[in-house]
């Protein structure tokens, strides 16, 4: 299916969104698709906002974030997110915030159709005063008190993966981060695919995603850049940290996705 | 030693601290490693003291034997060198959460007396001054590694009375050491932070000056032993092999 038909019959403006892929496998190629459509009062769940946020965020499709880690990677700062909390520009962001462990558990629930998850954490720190999605419960056999994280089930999760067969089973490998919770929370996901093959190979570490979990396969060659697909590509680090300067400059960053975004130009892998 | 030699071993503030992270490490620890400061100083460890130090990154890597030093956590060379790739609820329930961490490594952008950290806000969470990247896995780290080593730089901006935000609660069970550009703090006695240590040409009262609330010294007071020309040659060319 085209990318474009995709983003367009399943996302629609004021939705939940997922876009995941922890470092690895960012689904670029779709976020620029969602900008480039102008979809509008998302809310936006990602564990790491990433640039791709960054950039959805500074062009205004985004109306709340719930996320666990707002960095540039081994950068520094996202400046659009920055902006965006600290100055309301391009406008005000409502925030919900997690540690790592309390979204990917609330992706697991999200995916085993539980209404939470548990662990331990958040007790004693101002995150859990901050997150209406946290709270805390007895253990029922030990009495400990444990922390309790509200399941997270998007509207539509968008991933990247490596590769696809004729008949839309998915495989990905490598770091698998949280996609797998991510898709089968989601009421609908979306792949692009590097490749489309006749038949899966067994691979390490690969993670199938079924086609009867998965509305639509996009075949998106590069579509992580500048995060990465192992065995297609490396990340593009000299893009995150040019990122830096890039996203600093509100007019700069707006120069840069009209030239590379919204003109329909990608950004060469 | 000749004055060349002399001048190239001038170390900076941020490879004081690493270097001294990079001590604390011992061989064969299973050790959690973030990015930035805590990454470099996990890594030299292993090209000096600790070869076998088992190094665990959060995005799902056990045992990663980095050739470059990884800009993110989630680098190709991290996945492509690992001995086992998990999924992130993995990592965090079975591995960090299940105890199997021995040492964690941390940074903060606050710390107050007792080790506790700030990654959040600088200012009010409802309209900071500085939005900060945020939790991310430190709050798990802090709970429920063996050991938790901060690294921070000093001045009364960072070590704070009061934080603006508890992003992570330092845990009782936790051994905790703070290294910092000016010295080592360890808790004591009732858990609050001692400076046990300082470094070569940095007096108790610089010490104090940088920080925000009347530092506890210990007596007698060590003195961390000056970066070997080994430690900083390995480290510079560490560096060296970042981002390609």
């Amino acid at each position: 299916m085209d990318l474009r038909e995709a983003i367009s019959e399943h996302v629609n403006d004021g939705m939940t969104v997922a876009l995941e892929g922890f470092t690895h496998l960012i689904p670029f190629a779709a976020g620029h698709e969602l900008i480039r459509q102008g979809r509008r009062e998302l809310t936006l769940v990602r564990m790491t906002p990433d640039l791709i946020y960054d950039q959805l965020i500074g062009m205004g499709c985004a109306r709340k974030l719930i996320f666990s880690y707002g960095g540039n990677p081994g950068v520094g700062s996202l400046h659009r997110f920055r902006d965006a909390v600290e100055h309301g520009w391009p406008q005000p962001l409502e925030i919900v915030e997690h540690s790592h462990a309390g979204l990917a558990n609330a992706y697991a629930a999200g995916a085993a159709d539980l209404p939470f998850a548990v662990l331990r954490g958040y007790a004693g720190t101002d995150l859990a005063t901050h997150n209406e999605l946290v709270s805390f419960v007895d253990c029922p056999f030990t009495g400990e008190s444990l922390s309790a994280v509200r399941a997270v089930t998007p509207d539509v999760t968008i991933v990247h993966a490596q590769r696809a067969d004729r008949h839309g089973n998915v495989q990905l490998w490598g770091l698998a981060g949280v996609q797998k919770e991510a898709v089968l929370a989601a009421s609908a996901a979306i792949v692009t695919v590097e490749e489309v093959v006749d038949e899966l190979e067994a691979r390490p570490h690969s993670v199938i995603l079924p086609a009867f979990t998965i509305a639509a396969v996009c075949h998106v060659p590069g579509g992580a850049h500048p995060s990465y697909a192992a065995g297609y590509s490396t990340r593009d680090n000299d893009f995150y940290s040019a990122w830096d300067d890039i996203s600093r400059d509100r007019d700069r960053f707006l120069e840069w996705m009209r030239e590379h975004v919204l003109e329909g130009a990608e950004v060469p892998a | 030693m000749s004055v060349d030699e002399a001048a190239a071993l001038e170390v900076s503030p941020q490879e004081l601290m690493t270097i001294n992270a990079a001590r604390e490490l011992r061989d064969g620890q299973v050790c959690l490693v973030g990015v930035g400061p805590p990454n470099a100083a996990a890594n030299l460890a292993r090209r000096l003291q600790a070869p076998d130090c088992v190094l665990v990154y959060e995005s799902g890597a056990i045992g990663a034997q980095p050739v470059r030093l990884p800009l993110s956590i989630g680098d190709d060379d991290l996945a492509d060198t690992a001995l086992e790739l998990v999924s992130v609820p993995e990592m965090f329930n079975y591995w960090i959460g299940g105890g199997r961490i021995d040492v964690g490594f941390l940074g903060a952008a606050q710390i107050d007396p007792h080790a506790n950290l700030n990654t959040t806000v600088i200012g009010g969470y409802e309209a900071p001054k500085v939005r900060l990247p945020g939790a991310g896995g430190a709050p798990e780290i802090a709970a429920c590694a063996g050991s938790v080593i901060v690294i921070a730089r000093h001045s009364p901006r960072v070590f704070v009375e009061r934080l603006d935000f508890v992003t992570s609660l330092a845990h009782k069970r936790a051994q905790t050491v703070v290294i910092t550009d000016l010295g080592v703090l360890r808790p004591g006695a009732d858990a609050e932070l001692e400076l046990v240590a300082v470094h070569p040409d940095v007096e108790p009262a610089d010490v104090q000056e940088a920080t925000g609330w009347e530092l506890r010294i210990a007596d007698p007071l060590e003195r961390t032993e000056a970066p070997s020309e080994h430690e900083v040659r390995e480290l510079r060319d560490l560096r060296a092999s970042a981002g390609r």
